[in-house]
């Protein structure tokens, strides 16, 4: 079926869209936080600026990223300095560059489920006790969690799927960063390359069907249950 | 059911149990209120829209008056002038919200733990079978609260107050949501608790016949100042 090779690329892209998620993930959920709560002035551009790259032609998003981390970038010397990292043509860089890509999404799916959250429950439980914190952590996060998780699925499957951004910062280099979508277009170049191609796309098919479904089931655990406790309660 | 040591140690005979003088703006909406009580049970009693659960939220920290002082049962909990206005949950108030927010995640047992836990242990005064006896609920402990009916829902977010070793009750419109049966059980259990608890209670309702029943003293909230 698949050559070692092919197998190669499936994980290569599973590890980055993974790291992809977990490091947008935490970014992703305060960035949420606070467009559902807080009011403050910049708040549009804010929200705004989260969305850019899901309108960004993402040749410039990648472009960005080259600005930022490349060698003599601010935020490449500096991981350079503090970690001793590069991202520049590595795995890493790729996974950053999904992550930024998929903090839209993940922002936009958790930003609804923690607007959803009932802040009533929050001010019972401040009565019971529960200092601001643990109100938190164990109100409003875990009301918040079905969606938190499909916002994570959703990254994911765009992580799987990033294409522009990636090429643009991290370049195709076979092993290190060339990703399924990176592997297809370059099978796709070669004489003969048809079955590979073949293959990696009905994968991506299938990796992003799975995503999807997952997310959509999860989406929808957070849009029925507390609305059934809500009618019932009252 | 009570401790030996709850009823009488907490009042020396001239303390008032709610010394409450606030005013808050609420839209285009001014509300204010100033009364003193030592009954077991205060009701606040007036139309729907008049601002009574504005009041009972701010007795509980969860709205921040305007100006004013709330003193409770000896315990100064907000005083503008002096700068005092202590968070929701260093209050120590067992507030019972007219729809219940139980929380849906958890199950009963859970919801009616949550303040218990965190109580110190000299102010748990009721331990769980005793409550769940008490108010007879102990077959729903295992079940979401999404699957009660509205009275039992009721009287977990009672049991669920007493659980939390509070110093006083805020009940907002506990009965509204009950037929007349239910409705009646209910009230003799908040009968029992202005009786053998001694916590003081600050009761909301628009019904005239409840509130003379349980009230010791009665604060009439319409517009404007009440007495």
């Amino acid at each position: 079926m698949l050559s070692p090779e092919e197998w190669g690329i499936i994980a290569l892209s599973l590890k980055v869209s993974c790291v992809a998620v977990l490091v947008a993930l935490p970014a992703a959920f305060a960035l949420a936080f606070v467009l559902a709560r807080a009011r403050f002035p910049g708040k549009i551009l804010l929200d705004a600026l989260v969305h850019l790259p899901l309108v960004l032609p993402p040749v410039v998003t990648g472009w960005l990223l080259l600005l930022a981390f490349g060698a003599n970038g601010p935020a490449g010397k500096l991981l350079d300095r503090l970690f001793g990292v590069t991202l520049l043509f590595r795995w890493t860089g790729a996974a950053v560059a999904a992550a930024v890509m998929a903090l839209p999404l993940m922002v936009r799916a958790m930003r609804l489920s923690i607007e959803a959250v009932d802040r009533r429950l929050e001010g019972a439980a401040r009565t019971l006790g529960a200092g601001a914190w643990r109100t938190f952590a164990q109100i409003t996060l875990p009301l918040a969690m079905p969606g938190v998780m499909a916002g994570a699925v959703l990254g994911f499957a765009r992580s799987i799927g990033e294409f522009g951004a990636t090429i643009t910062f991290v370049s195709n280099i076979p092993g290190e960063t060339q990703t399924l979508p990176i592997a297809i277009y370059a099978a796709l170049q070669m004489p003969g390359g048809d079955a590979t191609v073949l293959r990696l796309a009905m994968v991506s098919v299938a990796l992003s069907l799975a995503a999807l479904i997952a997310s959509e089931l999860l989406a929808r655990r957070m849009g029925h249950a507390p609305a059934d406790d809500r009618r019932h309660v009252l | 059911m009570s401790s030996e040591n709850a009823p009488s140690e907490n009042a020396p005979s001239e303390q008032m149990s709610f010394e409450i003088d606030v005013r808050c703006r609420r839209g285009h909406r001014d509300i204010a209120v100033t009364f003193r009580s030592d009954a077991a049970l205060t009701a606040l009693f007036g139309p729907s829209g008049a601002g009574k659960t504005s009041v009972l939220d701010m007795v509980a920290g969860l709205l921040r008056p305007d100006a004013g002082r709330i003193v409770v049962a000896g315990t100064v909990l907000f005083d503008h002038a002096a700068r005092i206005n202590l968070p929701p949950e260093a209050r120590a108030c067992g507030y019972v919200f007219q729809d219940g927010r139980l929380f849906p995640h958890r199950s009963v047992r859970d919801n009616l733990l949550f303040g218990w836990r965190l109580a110190p242990v000299e102010r748990r005064r009721m331990a769980l079978d005793e409550v769940t006896a008490f108010l007879g609920i102990g077959p729903l402990l295992d079940r979401r609260p999404h699957t009660l009916s509205g009275g039992e829902a009721q009287r977990v977010a009672i049991g669920r107050a007493l659980l939390s070793g509070a110093r006083f009750l805020l009940l907002d419109e506990p009965l509204s949501s009950l037929d007349a049966a239910r409705a009646d059980e209910i009230m003799a259990v908040i009968e029992q608790v202005r009786d053998e608890l001694g916590v003081p209670i600050l009761y909301v309702s628009h019904d005239r016949a409840e509130v003379e029943r349980l009230a010791g003293r009665i604060v009439p909230i319409g517009e404007g100042r009440s007495a």
